[in-house]
């Protein structure tokens, strides 16, 4: 009886039977989906709260502000300006020790010179420079702090600690107090990690040499990767015949973009360096190298946009008595533009990102000038930041994180430009 | 009794194709009626294409005369397409087609080391099944033809052939003052009407339309009857279609497919009121589907 009756049921039944199960299945894919994105979100959210935390203090400096004595005697001592040798550091000292009168005493004075910047100096140097006629003036200038100095009104040097343990000795940090209430000490915008190359004084080391030296690098790839991997796009997709070597040269692109890219890196080296005798650090070398990375992504992305573009289009080109050239440039090229340009906004933020190819062909020394040529030698934003997270001194651990904070503002400004111009750029059809 | 109507309609479910495979060579492989014309302008003399293995056309000999409209039929897969695309050589873009035979147009081999496609397609112009303009403005939809082939001296006479294309194609009237909005915003009718414009802007003497209509309304598509009337005063028109009523209202004569087979061609008339096959008698009384 219970069979027949099953056996009678109406499709309707059958189906509201199954619904249940149907809606509680849909109902959990679609909660662990949420909990995947949440998940996702979470962690990035975390990363970058984090990184701020650390990072954003960087972008501050702190600043003394001392009474400069700009001594004739001392800088123009025969009557004539003598930039060159004048002794900047000495009016430097002069002007800490008239903060700060009643300490004596060689060893005391060595460590109360050490609360101004060596960079101080050239501070002092460079006003005079500029303008001659502050010549037996004296003048109100805030000069960059010690990075220890900067550290302990960061509150990153904790006082209550052993003496012996800390970079400030109490003595120091008793001097420092009495500035700051003087009113003598201020944070500052850091104007220095922004226009500095690299240095060994916290205070005073910048990423501008490192963002050169990726600029000039991304700009040889760019110039090198687009145009090649566009026209090899075209012709793998349009013009060669499919056969065995045609496979063989797509497997190899494929396998190309999941090579390790310090591969590419030891490529560089025996290539351009040892065999092309290119010079090393160069960041035309590094454009070189990111070149053979970026390739196959924008080759990949290329043949995809292509392949995208409606046959329908093509046949009524071709229908018309359009040659095979022109169907590819009046046609498929622009319709695929903006999928190439995406992909190859993809590479060019790969390769920003990249350091390891980098570290084979020398561009990781210690540079200090900043770059302002294609073959002068210089370091990458992620290579700095790799020599910066070594570095020991506390101050550089926050660099780090600037420099990080950066770097990935470059990042979304690039890919933010790679939506723009697929949006700018899609056409419907 | 029902194990007989069994066997019978598990015959016509496994093995209906070949059935009329064998109907066809049974019934013997030379195409009945009039393969030739009074004024033929396009002859095809025993065409054959193979797609890899896939004999697709078998033994074709057709003529298509100056400005007359022919109609070619026949059940889905019977190779009408790939004929069409003979015509114009659109099948040298298929990598797996292979095309035999000789086809002429006004006495010259189309497939001829010297012809070149590109120089065909300009005498053979087509029109697809899909509407399919460029993503471009209505006015270079039309003027992509001339500017490519280098057919207009200056802007006005380019201009003169854009507009007088639109008007032959009974499209000016609704786009004249929208000629910079993007071909694709027409409707589909409107866009139909915007590739056979874009298709007579080059001055074809034979257009060939792949089922103009198939993506229309009753109401599009009868403009595009009327344009066809129209155009067959110049062009001479070769037209697939799968309704029958469409090849009775515009074509002078009609070519029946059947896989591969040209199987029947006559005056359009005379095939639909007294054809002459069997397998074009069953296919227009409904009989294959
Ligand atoms: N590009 C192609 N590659 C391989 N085989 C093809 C191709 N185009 C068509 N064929 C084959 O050729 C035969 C004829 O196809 P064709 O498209 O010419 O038929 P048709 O008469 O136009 O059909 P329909 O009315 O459905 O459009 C079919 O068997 C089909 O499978
Ligand atoms: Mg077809």
């Amino acid at each position: 009886m219970g069979a027949k009756r099953t056996r009678e049921r109406t499709t309707l039944q059958k189906v509201e039977a199954g619904l249940k199960r149907r809606r509680r299945k849909e109902l959990i894919f679609k909660l662990s989906g949420e909990i995947a994105t949440g998940v996702g979100i979470l962690f990035l959210v975390l990363f970058f709260a984090i990184l701020l935390n650390k990072g954003s203090s960087a972008f501050q400096q702190t600043y003394l502000q001392l009474d400069i004595e700009f001594s004739a005697e001392v800088i123009a001592p025969g009557g004539q300006l003598d930039l060159q040798y004048a002794d900047f550091d000495g009016i430097v000292r002069a002007a800490l020790q008239k903060e700060l009168p009643e300490i004596s005493g060689r060893s005391e004075r060595r460590e109360l010179y050490r609360l101004a910047s060596v960079g101080a100096a050239y501070q002092v140097h460079d006003v005079i420079a500029e303008n001659p006629g502050l010549l037996g003036t004296t003048q109100s200038i805030w000069v960059p702090a010690s990075a220890d100095v900067d550290m302990l009104v960061k509150g990153n040097i904790d006082a209550a600690v052993d003496e012996a343990l800390r970079t400030l000795s109490d003595q120091q940090i008793d001097w420092i107090n009495r500035l700051d209430e003087a009113g003598r000490l201020d944070l500052k915008f850091n104007s220095a990690l922004f226009s500095n190359g690299d240095s060994r004084e916290p205070e005073l080391a910048g990423i501008k040499g490192a963002m050169m030296g990726s600029f000039f690098m991304l700009a040889v790839t760019i110039a090198l990767s687009f145009p090649i991997g566009v026209a090899a796009a075209i012709y793998l997709e349009e013009f060669a015949p499919r056969n065995s070597w045609s496979d063989l040269v797509e497997v190899n692109i494929n396998n190309l973009a999941a090579v390790p890219s310090i591969v590419f890196g030891l490529l560089g080296l025996a290539v351009f360096i040892n065999w092309m005798a290119l010079p090393r650090s160069a960041p035309l070398v590094g454009g070189l190298v990111l070149t053979l990375l970026t390739l196959p992504v924008i080759i990949i992305a290329s043949r995809a946009a292509i392949k995208a573009v409606p046959p329908s289009i093509r046949q009524a080109a071709l229908g018309l008595g359009a040659s095979k050239t022109q169907v590819v440039f009046h046609h498929v090229l622009p319709l695929a533009m903006p999928g190439m340009l995406t992909g190859a906004i993809i590479g060019m933020s790969r390769a920003l990102g990249e350091s390891a190819p980098l570290l084979m062909i020398g561009m990781i020394a210690f540079v200090v000038d900043v770059p302002g040529s294609f073959t002068d030698p210089s370091t990458a934003l992620p290579v700095q930041i790799y020599l910066w997270a070594d570095s020991p001194e506390r101050a550089f651990a926050e660099r780090t994180s600037a420099a990080i904070i950066v770097l990935l503002a470059f990042l979304l400004l690039m890919n933010l430009a790679a939506v723009i111009i697929r949006r700018r750029m899609e056409r419907k059809w | 009794m029902t194990a007989m109507t069994k066997t019978a309609t598990d015959k016509r479910k496994t093995a209906a194709v070949p059935d009329y495979h064998e109907q066809v060579v049974e019934l013997g492989r030379e195409t009945v009626g009039q393969v030739r014309c009074a004024e033929p302008f396009m002859v095809a003399e025993k065409v054959n294409v193979h797609y890899g293995d896939n004999h697709a056309i078998r033994d074709v000999t057709l003529e298509i005369g100056k400005k007359e409209v022919v109609a070619l039929i026949g059940p889905s897969g019977c190779g009408k397409s790939t004929f069409l695309r003979c015509l114009n050589r659109m099948n040298d873009s298929i990598e797996s087609a292979r095309v035999s035979g000789n086809i002429t147009l006004d006495g010259t081999d189309i497939y001829s080391k010297e012809q070149d496609p590109v120089a065909l397609r300009a005498r053979v112009g087509m029109v697809f099944q899909k509407p399919n303009p460029f993503p471009k403005s209505i006015y270079d939809n039309v003027a992509y033809g001339p500017r490519i082939h280098g057919l207009a001296g200056d802007r006005a006479e380019l201009d003169t052939i854009v507009h007088s294309s639109l008007e032959r194609a009974g499209l000016l009237k609704e786009v004249k003052d929208r000629l910079d909005e993007p071909g694709t915003s027409l409707s589909g009718g409107q866009q139909q009407r915007l590739c056979i414009a874009r298709t007579i802007a080059v001055n074809p003497e034979v257009i060939l339309m792949d089922e103009p209509c198939s993506a229309l309304d009753p109401i599009a598509t009868a403009r595009i009857e009327d344009l066809m009337d129209e155009l067959c005063e110049d062009y001479a028109i070769v037209i697939v279609t799968h309704s029958m009523q469409q090849a009775a209202r515009v074509s002078r004569r009609v070519a029946y497919f059947h896989l591969g087979y040209l199987v029947e061609v006559d005056d359009t008339d005379k095939v639909f009121t007294n054809p002459q096959h069997k397998l074009t008698e069953d296919y227009i009384t409904g009989r294959i589907g």
